[in-house]
């Protein structure tokens, strides 16, 4: 036996003895002697405090067995955390620039992706990090990408986990606004974009909300993803037309319900608001009726007829609602009462609905649907989708508590749900292939873990995969409140983690991490021995963006600056610890300057930055990566170049100067 | 001609002698061209290699030397070398590098023709091939203490790092670095060969020695034709 472990065990004895919690200052045993006990004595600590802190702590220079990929929502990146010690590891800029990653601050390669993610002419700087979804291969996660969708702009990036960087935006045609996203299908075939707030399809397009129930649409959207480019193919992605409901969460089918997707939504009132004249605001007209509709899309049929019944919207092809309808694509279900999450079991068998404003979560036999659909059904809603009858395809409701938004899975054939309301998390059984595991009476609650506060998403490893992994579940809780210190009135949010490893009624909160830089949405926890990250590029010379040396990367003795007769200066630099070279460059005001740059350098962390100040440029070089640099030299004057990340003992004297002659005096020689 | 040819390679043995102790004879004959072929496959092998430890590279630099090159992190030792203004690796041994693979095949060409010679100028020809693995590592030590002796004064860790001779075999220390040198298994395969030849050698000399002794003199055979 390890000696930690040693040391749990030891303690857990003392705990039981004790009976705790201690009052802080109380005299305790930790069982690890007396330093250990004067320790705790000191600090206040109890003995759950202690065994939290042994189950959690990680020795320097110990690495996390888990990790856990966080949105962080309108910060616009993602956030790798590692598990257990929930230290966070670094953030991937995705929507947003960051100076660190020398992401969209003057790079030409970052720029271009955030450039492919503006719309309408607007480039956007920011965005609404919503629902992160790693690939999966069989329904388990296999480590290699990364997607993660944008509320606020309705986009999805792809990240390629083999350096941690975003490789692509995809700007959705469609819409202005998303929820539903990203969500992949089991072998990563789709990634499901939903919508949220229905609109005029096709950015762009304008109609007053008096037409809403005619003109305004809600949608989905199925990204083709090419996992051997590593890309999104636009080209064979396809859009559904649904009605003007307000569509939220999503989530893929697996095993047996593999090829249908599951998508909630509120709003089938269809209330179109306008509190300033005297209409219900849109908190009460969006939840007048009791029932929503549970979202029922037949992606297998859908992908097969696409190509003869889909039109282009905003030039994207899109089906029609119509040709849904007709085609069998689209049924629906009634679902309580506004609900918010829809969670697939790990082996398909169930669709779990969080009733948000119904304290039950709601579970869909998803062979129940599958023979509804088939026997079919006269029940249509105003658009002529069929509904189908919700006692023929409800398998089981288990009353939780207040507010139910999200379920996660274990390994032990329980689910959690998270509380909004009651800010708790729920451990309940599920029932059917799952009740052999737990061993417990099916679809009952067990026990509520109290967590501080107001909790949105939770995470359990791997726990919305087909094999969860169990043994730990972070309470992604919106509000921090008293739990650290007062950070002037901006708090940050508060992440939780619990031990859910044994059965039964046990679930303690072991640890609160503040997040201080956004307010995270979704995170998935993947075992940390999936992910196979690069320490270094491949070859010096790599062009991130093209997955290979580029052209223009440049070897020692080779650096050259060029000078154009059409006013271009092109420049090759090479990057080594600890001088650029070349280390003058001398332009004319005006000139329009090409720079490349690449980093020699073979040795992990041997990270070297390049800023050009006063001209708004700033890259990260990793080891052996290329990146350019294209800006007009409109400000004359003497201007540094100079490495922004501490390289080496010779790290101030990596520097070059950038000489801008004025355009005056240029034109007198 | 080819009377002194023939005083240079020696007696035959007879065949009676080779059939009554076929061992005698062939022993050495076999440990010559066995240490000929030691010497050829030496060339694939790594025959020395330092590692260079320090606290920013847990896992440790490496450079290792083949007869005719250097692999490993040369490029990023180069790198660290010239805060010290140490030349770059390749700088050092480069005649002897250019021509240690010919060199090889000769000697173990030399090898064989000692297996066929049965005078006693065969030590003589399979001399290099013993020695060279000596002659090695006291080439890589002149040129170790060469680089480590003759830094650039203007370099900027000079008021750091004092001239120094990492030691060619054994742990050393220069700046955060502690080195480890040692001999990889091309070297233990040069030694082998060595070994070889000295015990062929040896047996070499009791099996054709009395015949060589039981022979005329030259110029006495000449005068008996």
């Amino acid at each position: 036996m390890r000696p930690t472990l040693r040391s749990i065990a030891a303690l857990s004895a003392a705990a039981a003895l004790l009976g705790c919690p201690a009052d802080p200052g109380q005299r305790i045993s930790t069982g690890l002697g007396a330093k250990a006990d004067q320790i705790a004595y000191d600090r206040g600590l109890t003995p759950d405090d202690v065994a939290a802190a042994l189950k959690t702590y990680m020795p320097s220079g110990r690495i996390d067995d888990h990790i856990m990929f966080a949105s962080s929502g309108h910060a616009g990146q993602v956030l790798v955390i590692g598990l257990p010690s929930m230290r966070l590891l670094r953030s991937i800029a995705v929507f947003t620039p960051e100076p660190w990653q020398g992401y969209g601050v003057g790079g030409k390669e970052s720029m271009e992706v955030l450039a492919h993610g503006s719309a309408g002419g607007k480039h956007l700087t920011w965005g609404d990090t919503h629902h992160p979804s790693l690939s999966e291969t069989n329904g388990v996660y296999d480590g290699e990408f990364l997607f993660i969708g944008d509320k606020a702009n309705a986009r999805v990036a792809v990240i390629d986990l083999r350096d941690f960087e975003t490789k692509q935006i995809v700007k959705n045609p469609l819409a202005t606004s998303d929820h539903g996203g990203a969500f992949v299908t089991p072998d990563t075939e789709w990634v499901v974009e939903g919508g949220q707030y229905a609109a005029p399809l096709g950015v762009g397009s304008y109609a007053p909300l008096e037409e809403y129930d005619q003109r305004y649409r809600g949608y989905v959207t199925f990204w083709k993803f090419d996992r051997k480019k590593g890309r999104i193919d636009v080209e064979r992605s396809f859009g559904m037309e649904l009605p003007p409901y307000w569509q939220d969460l999503a989530d893929a089918g697996k095993g047996e319900s593999d090829g249908l997707i599951f998508m909630n939504s509120f709003n089938v009132e269809r209330a179109t608001g306008g509190v300033e004249q005297g209409n219900p605001p849109f908190e009460a007209g969006a939840s007048q009726r009791d029932m929503d509709y549970l979202h029922i899309i037949d992606l297998e049929k859908a992908a097969r007829v696409v190509a003869t019944r889909g039109v282009k919207i905003n030039g994207f092809t899109t089906i029609p609602l119509q040709a849904s309808i007709e085609e069998g694509l689209l049924h629906f279900a009634p679902e309580p009462k506004s609900p918010h999450g829809v969670d697939v079991t790990p082996g398909g068998e169930y669709a779990i609905v969080s009733g948000k404003l119904d304290p039950h979560v709601t579970v869909y036999s998803t062979k129940k649907i599958r023979e509804a659909i088939a026997r079919g059904t006269s029940n249509k809603d105003p658009y002529g989708v069929p509904v189908l009858d919700f006692d023929a395809v409800v398998e089981a409701q288990v009353e939780l508590g207040l507010g139910p938004l999200h379920t996660q899975f274990d390994d032990k054939g329980y689910a959690y749900t998270s509380l909004f309301l009651d800010t708790a998390v729920a451990r309940w059984t599920l029932g059917g292939p799952y009740a052999k595991k737990h061993g417990q009476a099916p679809w009952s609650l067990v026990t509520k873990t109290p967590v501080q506060y107001n909790i949105g998403h939770l995470a359990a490893v791997e726990g919305d995969s087909a094999s969860p992994g169990g043994g730990w579940l972070v309470a992604m809780n919106k509000w921090s409140i008293d739990r650290f210190f007062t950070t002037g009135p901006l708090l940050p949010q508060n992440f939780q983690l619990l031990d859910i490893s044994e059965p039964g009624e046990t679930m303690p909160v072991l640890y609160d991490m503040p997040i201080g830089v956004g307010e995270p949405h979704y995170a998935q926890i993947i075992r940390a021995d999936k992910l196979e990250p690069w320490e270094v590029y491949p070859e010096v010379g790599w062009n991130p963006m093209t997955g290979k040396r580029d052209p223009n990367a440049t070897e020692k003795g080779k650096e050259r600056i060029v000078r154009r007769d059409d006013g271009v200066v092109e420049i090759w630099s090479t990057v080594v610890r600890s001088h650029f070279t070349p280390e003058h460059v001398k332009v004319r005001q005006g000139d329009r300057v090409i720079w490349h740059l690449t980093s020699l350098e073979r040795a992990r962390d041997a990270t070297h930055g390049f800023c050009i100040g006063g001209y708004n440029i700033n890259l990260s070089l990793e080891p052996g990566e290329y990146a350019s640099i294209e800006f007009v030299a409109d400000q004359p004057g003497v201007f540094q170049f100079y490495c922004t990340e501490f390289c080496s003992a010779l790290h101030l004297e990596m520097v070059g100067y950038l000489l801008v002659e004025p355009a005056s005096d240029a034109g007198k020689k | 001609m080819t009377t002194l040819l023939r005083a240079f390679v020696g007696p035959r043995a007879p065949r009676g002698a080779l059939r009554a102790a076929p061992g005698r004879f062939l022993a050495p004959t076999a440990l010559l061209l066995l240490a000929g072929a030691c010497l050829l496959l030496s060339l694939l092998l790594p025959l020395w290699s330092m590692k260079l430890l320090a606290p920013q590279y847990p896992r440790g630099l490496t450079v290792t030397a083949y007869a005719d090159r250097l692999t490993g992190d040369v490029d990023e030792i180069d790198g660290l070398n010239h805060y010290i203004g140490m030349r770059p690796l390749n700088d050092a041994a480069q005649l002897e590098r250019a021509v240690a693979a010919p060199s090889i095949v000769l000697m173990a060409a030399l090898c064989v023709a000692a297996a066929l010679v049965h005078t006693r100028w065969a030590a003589l020809l399979a001399f290099p091939a013993l020695s060279f693995p000596f002659v090695f590592l006291a080439d890589l030590a002149y040129w170790l203490r060469d680089s480590g002796q003759n830094l650039d004064p203007t370099a900027p860790l000079s008021r750091s790092i004092k001239p120094f001779v990492p030691p060619v075999l054994g742990e050393g220390l220069v700046g955060q670095f502690k080195t480890i040198a040692w001999v990889e298994s091309g070297w233990l395969l040069q030694l082998l060969a060595a070994v070889f030849i000295v015990v062929g050698l040896y047996l070499h000399r009791r099996a054709y020695k009395p015949l060589v002794d039981a022979r005329p003199a030259p110029e006495e055979a000449h005068a008996a034709a």
